[in-house]
């Protein structure tokens, strides 16, 4: 094989980033979808809107606002050394977090569209057939956006592993703990070592695709083709 | 489930006030919880909007509500929706898709408010002819076989009382025709109280032991069925013919005319036989433009069935050309519509006594 | 285009027109400048837009991106790249005019932390190792880098000092990493501490004798061989009145009149 053992670890490091972070997003941001969908409140608006910020700033600003906010004098910063967490730039965790920033509306607005589409009337059944609140949420609001969280796992995934302007800015390319492939790629690029990058963008995509294509295939499998996705 | 014996006793007292939208619901009335309640009216008058704050699923709805002795709503209180003890059919069959038709009634049978028995299970499965449908998704079912599950999973919850939305409005004639005698088995099979909202003539008569008649989110009317149909002013919705419901039995059969005669309380009547007749108490509908009145018997008429009445009331119809006119035939009311034309005519007057024809008749049950 | 001559045209038309027309009166050059000469490059030209008449459009970007798109036909007429070997890899490609390379600046690098409570006087505070992290720029892709690994190298601090490596992309990069005060330490151009004012006890500037110096080599690229506007630049930043303003931002300058590099 043409890749190096640095390449493998970027690799490697990638896909353990890209999977930590899908989990997390899916569990934090399913009470927030859920009230997004749900609610009346006047919040909901601004809070849209939020969400949707990191889709409006390029990732390198975000990636710098990030590498502010985690710095020494930062409020992130402040927190995480008040907690005796050290600093987050140029740790895995550091990226953790920068990655939940910036793949947020990629999770949220799935599962908010599948929560929303999904129309008050199984709620409205379920509530008659004696199901309260929570009985509600489980056993009618989570399978029924089933779809709206299959693509919202794999968007945040995809687009997890994808990012590199954020990473450039608070990664400090540290082998094996914040050198992802796409900065590793980009090395290579800057490098003018073209044919590297080539194999490594190449395994990349070859191991992505097969993944979604996996996925894909399970979801089907699971009987949830012949419905409309993300409905 | 309710025991009969207190279920006879049982009312709903009903006093609310909702608005929304330019639309308004105000009622203060107490229902009986026996048989079946039809919540009668055109669309817009309010049915559905009145179901659903029963329901607890209306949030805007002022006033208060209460079963018997149990408060549901009153000011400042709010029984959820999950605590009452009703079941609720809504107007498109609302299966989870997620769930097989198993699914759906397991998710009632699991949380019902007391145990259903296997016994029980399998005879509200018999009573709407859904067993082989067990193993099926929703999307694979037609129009009324998914309202005839939505219903038995409603009854599987062991509810006090069931609310039906329009449970077929949504469907075709032939589908509404598949299930309306679903619904008379449940009624006939005196499970629980019913309040079944409608807009279609054709249900009430089949279904309703009272009626109650709703207009721009006010209560119009309310009564026993027969009588408040039988009513000149009874307000119908739009595209409803006026008519009366007559309750009688079988008495005849005449194999060699296919024909068979029903009794009820002031005549008998012949009706053209049909297969799906069946022995006991029977339900027969009359139009009002079915109805014509002469002074004589005419003996040459071809018209099967002549009955004596007398003239109770008159009204005018808006356009001017017809009349509504009230007859007594022994112990039953029937409504005819005639031309003002022939009225004069004939000199119909409050008293009169007339020879009613009866062009046709429909057996409704 | 003579725009002049437009007469009976509409007024709208002759707005889109002024849009897309380039004055051919003066000469029009386009140049791909290494970001850490920015700001230099652009108190450059402005004097020798005054002095020449001629436009100069000038893209700011990484030298590795410059050489990518040069090789695929970006439409650059001079490239002033933050390092040798990429203006040396596009002669050899044939993509240059020969004879027309020269160093037009050597970087210095600084040592410095962003810190009140950090005093960085000189090598002690790496052997020291009393700090975080050390930021420097990646030594595969930034002459800076490959600079500040030389030191360590000299200074024999590679080992003790690797594990608190950062590495960012670029020397601005770097410079970011230090200026937030996530990395306490780090290798910067000395130009980017001048040009924002930091007072030179702040940091160490690194005796050019602890590196290999870090040419910074300008060439006319093939697309500029007629150009006058493209020629006449390269030669007003070799002009004193550049190399004024080069060594004013933190650069110094080879020795000699800029030779051409064998």
């Amino acid at each position: 094989m043409l890749l190096t053992d640095q390449d493998w670890q970027a690799i490697r490091l990638t896909l353990h980033l890209a999977s930590v972070v899908t989990l997390l997003l899916l569990l934090m941001v399913t009470p927030l979808a859920w009230w997004l969908a749900q609610t009346q409140s006047r919040l909901k608006a601004p809070v849209s809107a939020l969400v949707a910020m990191p889709l409006v700033l390029p990732p390198t600003v975000i990636g710098f606002y990030l590498l502010i906010a985690m710095g020494p004098d930062g409020w992130l910063g402040q927190v995480t050394q008040a907690l005796g967490l050290g600093l987050l730039p140029f740790t895995f965790e550091g990226l953790v977090v920068a990655s939940l920033v910036y793949s947020l509306p990629f999770v949220v607005q799935p599962i908010q569209n599948a929560f929303e589409s999904m129309g008050q009337r199984p709620l409205e059944v379920a509530a008659t057939l004696r199901a309260g609140p929570w009985d509600r949420f489980f056993t009618i609001a989570l399978p029924q956006a089933r779809r709206g969280f299959f693509s919202a796992a794999v968007l945040g995934f995809a687009h997890t592993i994808g990012e590199f302007g954020v990473v450039l800015m608070i990664g400090g390319n540290i082998a094996g703990e914040t050198r992802v492939v796409s900065v590793q790629l980009y090395d290579h690029v800057e490098a003018l070592q073209y044919e590297q990058a080539h194999w490594l963008a190449g395994v990349m995509l070859v191991l992505c695709f097969t993944l979604l294509l996996g996925l894909s295939l399970v979801q089907k499998r699971a009987g949830w083709s012949g419905m409309k996705y993300g409905a | 489930m309710v025991p009969e014996s207190n279920a006879d006793q049982m009312r709903i007292h009903i006093r609310l006030d909702f608005a929304e939208d330019g639309f308004s619901l105000c009622l203060d009335t107490r229902l009986p919880l026996k048989g079946v309640t039809a919540i009668f009216g055109r669309s817009g008058s309010g049915k559905t909007s009145l179901l659903r704050c029963l329901a607890g699923l209306e949030t805007r709805c002022q006033g208060s509500i209460y079963l018997g002795d149990q408060c549901w709503q009153a000011k400042g209180y709010r029984l959820p929706t999950h605590k009452r003890p009703l079941g609720y059919v809504f107007q498109e069959a609302s299966l989870f898709e997620h769930l097989s038709v198993r699914g759906n009634l397991d998710y009632a049978r699991k949380r019902a408010w007391q145990q259903v028995t296997d016994e029980e299970y399998h005879h509200i499965l018999d009573l709407m002819g859904i067993e082989p449908l067990l193993q099926r998704r929703s999307y694979q079912l037609s129009g009324g076989e998914r309202q005839r599950v939505a219903i038995a999973r409603a009854l599987l919850i062991k509810p006090s009382l069931l609310l039906m939305d329009e449970p077929l409005a949504a469907l075709d004639q032939a589908r509404k025709q598949e299930i309306l005698p679903y619904l008379e088995q449940l009624k006939a099979n005196a499970l629980l109280p019913i309040l079944y909202v409608s807009h279609a003539l054709e249900e009430v008569s089949r279904l309703a032991d009272t009626l109650l008649v709703l207009e721009s989110g006010q209560l119009k009317a309310q009564g026993a069925a027969g009588a408040l149909l039988a009513s000149l002013d009874c307000p119908l919705p739009t595209g409803e013919e006026p008519g009366v419901l007559l309750e009688g039995s079988i008495v005849e059969r005449d194999q060699q005319w296919n024909l068979v005669k029903i009794a009820f309380d002031g005549g008998e009547l012949w009706l053209s036989q049909s297969e799906s007749w069946h022995s006991g108490p029977m339900r027969v509908r009359i139009l009002a433009r079915d109805v014509s009145l002469t002074l004589a018997e005419h003996q040459d008429s071809s018209i099967l069935n002549r009955l004596p009445g007398v003239v109770r009331a008159l009204q005018k119809e808006s356009d001017g050309a017809m009349i509504l006119v009230r007859l007594s035939v022994g112990n039953t009311a029937l409504l005819a519509r005639i031309s003002r034309r022939s009225a004069v005519h004939l000199g119909l007057c409050e008293g009169k006594s007339v020879w009613v024809q009866i062009k046709s008749a429909a057996l409704v049950r | 285009m003579p725009v002049t001559n437009l007469l009976p045209l509409p007024r709208l038309a002759a707005l889109i027109l002024l849009l897309f027309a380039r004055p051919l009166l003066a000469g029009q050059t386009q140049v791909a400048v290494a970001a850490n000469f920015s700001q230099t490059m652009q108190r450059i030209v402005e004097d020798f837009q005054q002095q020449s008449g001629h436009r100069v459009g000038l893209s700011f970007g990484s030298s590795g991106k410059f050489y990518a798109q040069i090789r695929q036909g970006a439409p650059f007429e001079v490239l002033l790249s933050a390092d040798s070997e990429k203006p040396a890899a596009l002669e050899k490609a044939g993509l240059t005019v020969n004879g027309q390379r020269f160093t037009y600046a050597m970087g210095t690098l600084a040592l410095w932390s962003a810190l009140d409570n950090i005093s960085v006087q000189g090598a002690d505070i790496l052997s020291g190792g009393d700090f975080n992290r050390l930021a420097l720029a990646n030594p595969r892709l930034a002459p800076y880098g490959l600079a500040a690994m030389q030191v360590l190298d000299t200074l024999k601090l590679t080992q003790l000092t690797r594990h608190k490596w950062v590495l960012g992309e670029n020397i601005g990069q770097t410079y970011q990493f230090v200026a937030t005060g996530n990395a306490e330490l780090g290798f910067v151009a000395l130009s980017q501490l001048l040009a924002r004012n930091i007072p030179s006890d702040q940091y160490w500037q690194i005796p050019a004798t602890l590196h290999q110096p870090i040419r910074q080599d300008a060439v006319l690229l093939s697309t500029g061989r007629n150009n006058p506007a493209a020629i006449q630049l390269l030669a007003f930043l070799q002009g004193e009145k550049a190399r004024r303003t080069i060594r004013e931002h933190g650069y110094t300058l080879p020795p000699e009149k800029p030779a051409v590099q064998p």
